[in-house]
């Protein structure tokens, strides 16, 4: 019964979708104020039959309800309960259920927070959330229905994949749907201008919250995911440029392009049309990630679905998003001309080349991910396009994009003079350099790869402490402390964030170049040095979970004699499907980790063990959430609860990011 | 410098800018491509040696041994119809088995021998790579047409 009133509540949903779609756009479209008001109300109502909806499915897999097709496939009755409740998602028809609520979590908010909006640009806003919504809820209801039951039902269910049996993917399919979807609102903004004609700072500094929002959540999600592959899936790699990864990480680059470029058009009025250009980019990767990861074109843990009707369905709601978006961007963008103009040497001018950067970045991830994709399609051929090729082409392009990043600061609005900034920045390049070059050779590994690495980082470093000296040195006297607080919140996001990047490199560079790995064969009681630590294999004992058998190793970490800790990585068979899987144990620290993994038992009884030496990976994590901080510090700047202001002029606020 | 200039020196930058961009993405694309054969095709000399390469299809039966140290290890793919000698030293995926489906990359070497660099397994146990499926489906329709 349960399942039928959640089915029942989706259907609703995608009435009230309908409604939310068509009547606030014709109210706008006729200024009906009636007609208008309809808007709130719809997407809320709509949300509150998803959540029920998404309750019920929940309820489903709680219970053990094997009569449910999909709680019987990925759930079991041994199942701990917090894999119950995430095994909802851990499937094509629940992902697309939950893509579906934050779709609608991100309407509601909209409707909640931006009350200051005028009311017919709410409604377009609305309205074209609204068309989203109803095209992945018909896409759920024609051809993936979540509540469809399995008649007569299971005794038992077939169990979650064990590779999501995991804390990190408890929190990483929502934190990087939020951000997918969370594009979506800057993507109606767009749709909204393109419709009226509004583009003025007053849209974008509407814009920025909710693009910077969404982009917080991508980061986090991203950087969960990663987390999750470093320590689940047991051989230590934290990115392998997966077209599932890219998939998530074309939309955040194109993201933060669209982040930088609404701070043009805030400040500056300039870009309006590029600005645009990107928030149906950023939306349309996401969507574009959403097929590519559910259709099942790739192959991997996520690629749920391999019907291909589902694939078609999705590629046509792209199709028609992206075709129908261009065609009003084709027709409405020859009037977005002007804005201001700037000099050659001008904070206007980095941002540009590093938005440039980072779409044609973009753009090389796409076509290496998308190209092998194309010629099995056409039947010309298999290949693969691996982490070489990214590598290749992605050091090189992102190199300008870091040092530009810092300039930026440190530049004017409109025009600055050259020669002033490079003798104020000259000092930190060449320490950089020189540190880039000591440090490679100081570790004894003296590549390219390393010095430029290391350089960037230090650029990144330094510049960011000069630029904070600089903004509490300047201004009108008082004294440092009140300097201090009189710095608005979303100015030290940018910092944080940018000082975030370069913690993220400091620890790429380094565990990419003096990482080290030994696979050993090892008897009970065996020791052996890696790494400068001693590794001593205690054995192997029986230890079984709740739904899985385990062999747990026990192995001894210590270094000149002192004991560092023990680790006890696994070798779990889940007892639903059969499936074996690595638990890998690892000793974390601030400056490297150690990562312990048990290969295969050989006949005579010895263990195979993989160790890995990881420096610097924890910086990896560290980054990123720097920069998540300093995302949702620019979001929480005062200035955007103003919304009163709304049309003070652009450039008039010339400071901060 | 007049405003005209200044547009155009920046579209001009732009423009070659992009130009390096769109050449160092094309260089790195044509140089790392990886591409896939089947044992059939590789047996038939159609595989390039001393070139990094994909090939699928099942771990035949019995086919795997393990080296004196434990960690090297050898086993044979096969689309069913030909059969590939294969050497890795490493860490094997958990759902590498006898019978199911791999892909492996690596090089093939002058005795014939392919050594892995890298072994890919499936996901989950009812799931098959589709290179390896590819590599069955092949061998397949080239035996139908023979034996017609």
């Amino acid at each position: 019964m349960i399942p039928e009133l959640g089915h029942f509540a989706l259907v609703l949903a995608f009435v009230l979708a309908l409604v939310q779609a068509v009547v606030p756009l014709v109210g706008a479209a006729r200024n009906n104020q009636s007609m208008m008001a309809v808007a709130r109300p719809a997407a809320q109502g709509q949300f509150l039959f998803i959540v029920f909806a998404y309750g019920c499915l929940t309820w489903a897999f709680i219970t053990s309800d094997f009569s449910v097709q999909l709680a019987a496939t990925n759930s079991h009755s041994e199942t701990p309960l917090m894999y119950k409740i995430t095994g909802v998602w851990g499937n094509h028809e629940g992902s697309l259920l939950l893509w579906a609520m934050s779709l609608s979590l991100w309407t509601v908010a909209v409707t909640v927070f931006s009350r200051n909006l005028p009311d017919a640009f709410m409604a377009r806003v609305i309205g074209v959330l609204g068309f989203v919504s109803l095209g992945f809820i018909a896409f759920m209801l024609v051809t993936s229905n979540p509540f469809d039951r399995l008649l007569p039902g299971a005794p038992q269910g077939r169990d979650l994949n064990p590779l999501l049996q995991d804390p990190g993917m408890i929190i990483h399919p929502p934190l990087l749907y939020m951000g997918y979807v969370g594009f979506s609102v800057a993507f109606a903004f767009a749709i909204a201008a393109l419709l009226t004609g509004r583009f003025d700072a007053a849209w974008a500094r509407w814009s920025r919250p909710w693009t910077t929002v969404a982009w917080v959540f991508l980061t986090a999600g991203i950087a969960v995911g990663s987390g999750w592959a470093y320590y689940e899936l047991g051989w230590g790699g934290w990115w392998f440029w997966d077209p599932v990864e890219n998939a998530s990480f074309i939309p955040w680059l194109v993201g933060t392009a669209l982040m930088h470029s609404l701070a043009v058009t805030e400040k500056r009025g300039a870009f309006r049309s590029w600005t645009v250009l990107l928030a149906i980019s950023a939306f349309s990767l996401s969507l574009l990630g959403t097929f590519l990861v559910r259709s099942g074109v790739i192959t991997s843990v996520h690629a749920f679905a391999t019907d291909p009707a589902r694939g078609m369905f999705i590629l046509a709601l792209l199709v028609i998003v992206i075709g129908v978006s261009l065609l009003l961007y084709a027709w409405r963008a020859p009037k977005l001309t002007g804005g201001g103009s700037f000099g050659l040497v001008s904070r206007d001018t980095t941002l540009l080349g590093n938005n440039v950067l980072l779409a044609v970045v973009a753009a090389s991830v796409l076509l290496g991910t998308l190209y092998p994709l194309f010629l099995d399609a056409l039947n010309l051929g298999k290949i693969s396009v691996g982490p070489p090729y990214f590598e290749a082409v992605f050091v090189p392009l992102m190199t300008p994009v870091v040092v530009l990043m810092m300039f930026g600061p440190f530049l004017r609005w409109k025009n600055d003079e050259m020669g002033a900034v490079v003798r104020r920045l000259a000092p930190a390049a060449v320490v950089s350099v020189l540190t880039g070059v000591g440090v490679a050779f100081a570790i004894g590994n003296p590549t390219w790869r390393t010095m430029l690495g290391i350089s960037l980082a230090a650029w990144v470093v330094l510049t960011s402490f000069q630029l904070l000296a600089a903004r509490l040195k300047d201004r009108h006297g008082g004294s440092t402390s009140s300097r201090l607080s009189t710095i608005p919140a979303a100015w030290w996001g940018m910092w944080l964030a940018h000082f975030g990047v370069g913690i993220f490199i400091i620890g790429v560079t380094l565990v990419g170049s003096i990482e080290s790995n030994l696979d050993l064969r090892m008897k009970e009681g065996q020791q052996a040095d890696f790494a400068g630590y001693t590794v001593k294999f205690r054995g192997v004992v029986e230890a079984d979970g709740p739904n899985y058998d385990a062999m747990r190793a026990t192995i001894d970490l210590s270094r000149d004699g002192r004991a560092i800790a023990t680790l006890q990585p696994e070798k779990r068979v889940y007892r639903a499907m059969g499936m074996p899987m690595t638990e890998a144990a690892l000793d974390i620290g601030v400056f490297r980790d150690v990562y312990v993994s048990l290969g295969e038992q050989l006949p005579e009884g010895d263990w195979i063990v993989s160790l890995h030496y990881k420096p610097f990976i924890s910086w990896i994590w560290a980054g990123c959430i720097f920069m998540v901080l300093g995302g949702i510090l620019a979001a929480a700047d005062r200035r955007y609860r103003r919304l009163a202001e709304r049309s003070a002029p652009a450039g008039a606020a010339a400071h901060a990011a | 410098m007049k405003a005209r200039s200044k547009r155009l020196m920046l579209v001009g930058g732009g423009v070659a800018l992009l130009a390096a961009a769109v050449a160092l993405v094309l260089s790195a694309f044509q140089q790392n491509l990886v591409f896939f054969h089947t044992p059939t095709e590789v047996m038939e000399g159609k595989a390039p040696t001393g070139k990094t390469f994909r090939i699928g299809g099942l771990v035949e039966d019995g086919s795997i041994q393990r080296e004196a140290d434990g960690l090297t290890v050898r086993f044979a793919i096969t689309d069913t119809a030909k059969v590939i000698p294969v050497s890795y030293r490493g860490t094997l995926p958990d759902l590498f088995k006898e019978g199911k489906g791999a892909v492996v990359q690596g090089t093939l070497g002058p005795d014939g021998q392919f050594r892995a660099t890298e072994v890919l397994a499936k996901h989950d146990e009812n799931y098959m790579p589709p290179e390896a499926a590819h590599a069955l489906e092949q061998a397949h329709k080239a035996g139908m047409t023979v034996s017609q």
